[in-house]
């Protein structure tokens, strides 16, 4: 019994483990380097696409392991027609920021419709995409980098050298030396956290629900509570929030909701589970692979704003292999490559496990080509892992 | 004594919860027509396939002896060595490939990296011209109808150097003309030398052909009738078929209390979703009470499964027309969700593929169909979800122990009382359950019926989907018997015995069976 327990615990925290054994190697490789509180903003700031699109990418994973190859296309090309419309058409940034969303939405749900309800293969249609919104990248740029000059808009979207969250509780109390908001956030998640982790307890037992042990989920809110603050602390350190993790957060927390407590993110379950079943119990599924696709498209514009809102400027080669990252985290993160398996937090573990290799060998001077290798090496142990550890339990 | 080609000596397979053949004796005479025959879930299928090496040796218990050796299949390609080819039910040919690829596919002629065209076709066309069959090897299986694909296979079975041909129901999906070429094909060959077994329901077919008939019911041999010596009639084969005692295997019902029609379907026409052009329900009508066990009983492939499918929001087929009048009122049902909406439920016949989500728990297999129910403005309440859930899971008795189990870890027996308690939370007024204790233990099998017999107390309806004989006649108050997508009879459960419903079938099949 107890040999199973330990089993069952290495199966389910395994990509949290790796984690842990990645961040404590790169630690030691790099002399502690990697755990400085300026490397902390950037891992997040530089990966924020990759969180904004894996939440987008495990929707569409989840409906049968489905991928999308065009999202690093799209992302180019809305924020190339972001970036035209501020400069070139001198547009308000609100303006283009809504015109950048909407034009998002229409591309996702103009391949969404050919998924969903002409059925043709996802690979297809969305390779197809890749190459018509790389081409009208290039043609609506004219082929040259545009360069951004909207502070508010790089501002809001956490780009350029000033991308904090500013710190205004700091400011009334004159404290310069560390960043008061980002510590009372941290704070703040922490009791929040806590706080719903005892009502939910208190609600399951209320309704006959198994709980489980009152010492494991202690633990585990422990350590997840020291998680937040360690990180807190460390970005209070430096200069705060950076505005991008604020945008990835807000995404997560919305899509971990979804996915987990909606009727409509249960369905995305049952169609990757299981499409005829879901079909023959009333459930709209060529609908759901539409949501699945046209929210694609939305979160792809939403990255786009944060890659050129980063880098100041659109160009034509932006958003290359995004959507590569995007599936390769799903999938190390403990997304199915058959669908119906798979959660945003899981995700973010896979997204967070590749943004420290990238990181922990740039930082460790390693090159770029075998930072490659690498990644791929890692993205095909945790698919065999799955699929080996599916096997044995039939 | 005519020589023995082949004997299967007490052969017993078991599944997990099931015994599918329990020491069954089979012998095969050189050079003649055997004919295999028994009701679905007998186990004939099941015979052939451990006789074929399907199920590799060790997987059964028993010995098989073929031409005075013990064999021990692995692997089909283990049989076919030794000449023994199965044609199974469902077609096998792949469509886009010609009809000189397919018969030598996995048999290739010239060396394995360099297939030889030219003999390839070659032999292919003498062997089309040994099944009388006039094609050319280059032309592409989907354009040839389903009589000629029928040849191709047993042209590719008698490529593969077949000494003992074994046919799994070959006439099934071929028309009058057809089978009796095929037939006449068999008996051709069998002047020649070749060794057939012909699993078949059409017992006017058997009839024709067969030199030996071997019955068989519910995993054991029942007896083998010889042409010549024991007089061969249809009655007498059914007799051997179904001739079991009816004992309590069933629950009894205390005094029915049906009530008015709640559901009449009239002129019900259905179209198969791929060849449109294909009738599978043609023109049926009938009708249900409220509180009324209606059972349908018919042979598989009678279309018993398309007709309840499709009159559930059209799930199955294409172009469906006709009417369905619910409580007096006609209702137009485009989509599971408008049937459900509308107070039915169909608990499919297939509940790994079309029912359940295996990977998933207890808890949301059950609330799957009515998520409403369990949530507010999009919103699940998780505590809700539970209690639902341990609620069906009491009431149906399912053995587990938490509603958080997955699907996949549960019997059948529970899997389908799954199935059932996620229909069930629907609150349907007319539940459609298609074999509803298919592959299920006998205790199981008595609670689903329980459970039936609860539903109905409750002043619902239940449509009933069998291919089992005792269970319709033991579970229903009425009875249509169905046969190639038509109802071809209405009984009342007090005149209906199994002989008098296969005599239905049969003597339906020989109106479209013809003369042979």
């Amino acid at each position: 019994m107890e040999k199973v327990k330990v089993t069952e615990f290495f199966r389910k925290y395994t990509m949290i483990l790796a984690l842990v054994v990645v961040i404590i190697f790169f630690s030691v490789s790099t002399g502690g380097k990697l755990l400085l509180s300026q490397n902390i903003a950037n891992l997040v700031a530089q990966n924020a696409y990759v969180y904004v699109l894996a939440t987008g990418m495990l929707l569409a994973i989840l409906t049968g392991g489905n991928i999308d190859l065009s999202v690093g296309s799209v992302v180019c090309f809305v924020g190339a027609i972001g970036a035209v419309a501020m400069e070139s058409w001198k547009w308000a940034g609100t303006a283009a920021v809504i015109f950048v969303l909407l034009a998002g939405i229409i591309i996702g749900a103009f391949q969404a419709y050919w998924i969903a309800y002409v059925r043709v293969p996802p690979f297809i249609v969305t390779l197809s995409g890749m190459f018509i919104f790389r081409g009208l990248s290039n043609v609506v740029l004219n082929g040259k980098a545009v360069s951004l000059k909207n502070d508010a808009f790089i501002r809001v979207f956490g780009g350029g050298a000033n991308c904090y969250v500013p710190d205004f509780i700091g400011k009334i109390f004159g404290i310069e030396k560390i960043n008061v908001l980002t510590l009372t956030v941290g704070v703040l998640i922490c009791i929040a956290y806590v706080l719903i982790l005892f009502r939910s307890r208190g609600n399951k037992k209320k309704n006959g629900y198994e709980v489980k042990p009152l010492t494991s989920e202690i633990v585990k809110m422990a350590i997840i509570c020291a998680v937040v603050l360690f990180l807190t602390y460390k970005l209070a350190m430096y200069k705060g929030i950076p505005t991008a993790l604020m945008w990835v957060a807000v995404i997560v927390v919305v899509y971990g909701y979804i996915t987990s407590k909606t009727t409509t993110g249960r369905y995305f379950y049952a169609v990757g589970g299981n499409e005829k079943a879901t079909k023959l119990s009333g459930i709209n599924t060529n609908r759901v692979y539409f949501i699945a696709y046209t929210n694609l498209g939305f979160l792809s514009a939403i990255a786009g704003l944060l890659t050129i809102a980063r880098l100041t400027s659109a160009q034509p080669t932006y958003g290359q292999n995004y959507e590569m990252d995007a599936i390769g985290s799903c999938f190390i993160g403990g997304a199915s490559a058959y669908g119906g398996v798979g959660t945003v937090p899981g995700v973010i573990i896979g997204a967070t496990l590749m943004g420290v290799i990238n990181l922990g060998m740039s930082i460790m001077g390693v090159d770029a080509n075998w930072q490659k290798v690498v990644k791929g090496v890692v993205l095909l142990v945790a698919v065999i892992f799955d699929v080996v550890s599916k096997k044995q339990k039939d | 004594m005519a020589d023995i080609l082949l004997e299967m000596r007490n052969i017993t397979k078991t599944f997990p919860g099931v015994k599918a053949l329990d020491n069954v004796n089979f012998k095969v005479e050189k050079g003649e027509i055997h004919a295999l025959v028994g009701e679905n879930g007998a186990g004939k299928s099941t015979l052939m396939n451990v006789l074929s090496g399907t199920y590799p040796y060790g997987s059964y218990e028993g010995d098989i002896i073929y031409n005075g050796e013990v064999c021990r299949f692995n692997k089909i390609k283990d049989s076919e060595e030794k000449g023994i080819v199965i044609i199974h039910q469902e077609l096998a040919l792949i469509p886009y490939m010609t009809i000189g690829e397919n018969m030598f596919l996995g048999n290739e002629r010239g060396s394995k990296l360099a297939i030889d065209w030219d003999e390839t076709h070659g032999m292919a066309c003498r062997y089309l011209k040994i099944v009388g069959l006039n094609e050319s090897s280059d032309v592409l299986i989907k354009d040839i109808g389903v009589g000629k694909q029928q040849l191709v296979e047993i042209a590719k079975a008698l490529a593969k150097d077949a000494k003992l041909l074994i046919l799994d129901e070959p006439t099934s999906s071929l028309n009058e003309e057809d089978s009796k070429a095929l037939l006449d094909l068999l008996l051709r060959f069998k002047e020649e030398g070749l060794t057939s077994i012909i699993i078949s329901h059409k017992l006017n077919e058997v009839a024709y052909v067969a030199d030996h008939i071997t019955v068989i019911r519910d995993g054991a041999t029942i007896e083998t009738l010889d042409k010549k010596t024991d007089d061969i009639t249809e009655t007498r084969i059914i007799k051997g078929m179904v001739g079991r005692e009816l004992s309590d295997r069933f629950p009894k019902r205390p005094d029915a209390d049906i009530g008015d029609i709640c559901m009449e379907v009239r002129n019900w026409n259905v179209y198969h979703p791929v060849y449109t052009e294909r009738k599978v329900v043609d023109n049926v009508s009938f009708n249900v009470r409220k509180g009324e066990v209606v059972g349908i009983s018919g042979l598989m492939g009678a279309g018993r499964t398309e007709l309840a499918m499709s009159i559930f929001g059209r799930s199955y087929g294409s172009n469906a027309s006709g009417e369905t009048i619910l409580n007096g009122k006609k209702v137009v049902m485009k989509s599971a969700r408008d049937a459900i909406n509308n107070g039915i439920a169909y608990v499919t016949e297939d509940r790994k593929g079309n029912g359940l989500i295996l990977n998933k728990s207890i808890k949301e297999n059950t609330t799957l169909a009515n998520m409403g129910g369990i949530s507010s403005k999009g919103v699940i309440d998780r505590n809700k979800e539970y209690a639902v859930a341990v609620e069906y899971k009491n009431k149906l008795n399912t053995k587990t122990p938490s509603v958080e189990q997955l699907v996949s870890n549960l019997s059948g027996g529970n899997q389908q009382k799954v199935l059932l308690a996620k229909w069930m939370f629907t609150e349907p007024e007319i539940l459609i359950l298609d074999e509803p204790t298919r592959g299920i233990d006998v205790g199981a099998k008595y609670e689903i019926y329980c459970i039936i017999n609860q539903l109905v107390s409750e002043g619902k309806s239940v449509i009933m989907i069998s291919s089992e004989l005792p269970e319709i006649l033991g579970m229903s108050d009425r009875i249509y018997v169905m046969n190639d997508g038509k109802i071809v009879a209405e009984l009342d459960a007090c005149d209906a015995t199994q002989e008098v419903i296969m005599s239905k079938i049969i003597s339906m099949n020989e109106k479209t069976g013809g003369e042979v």
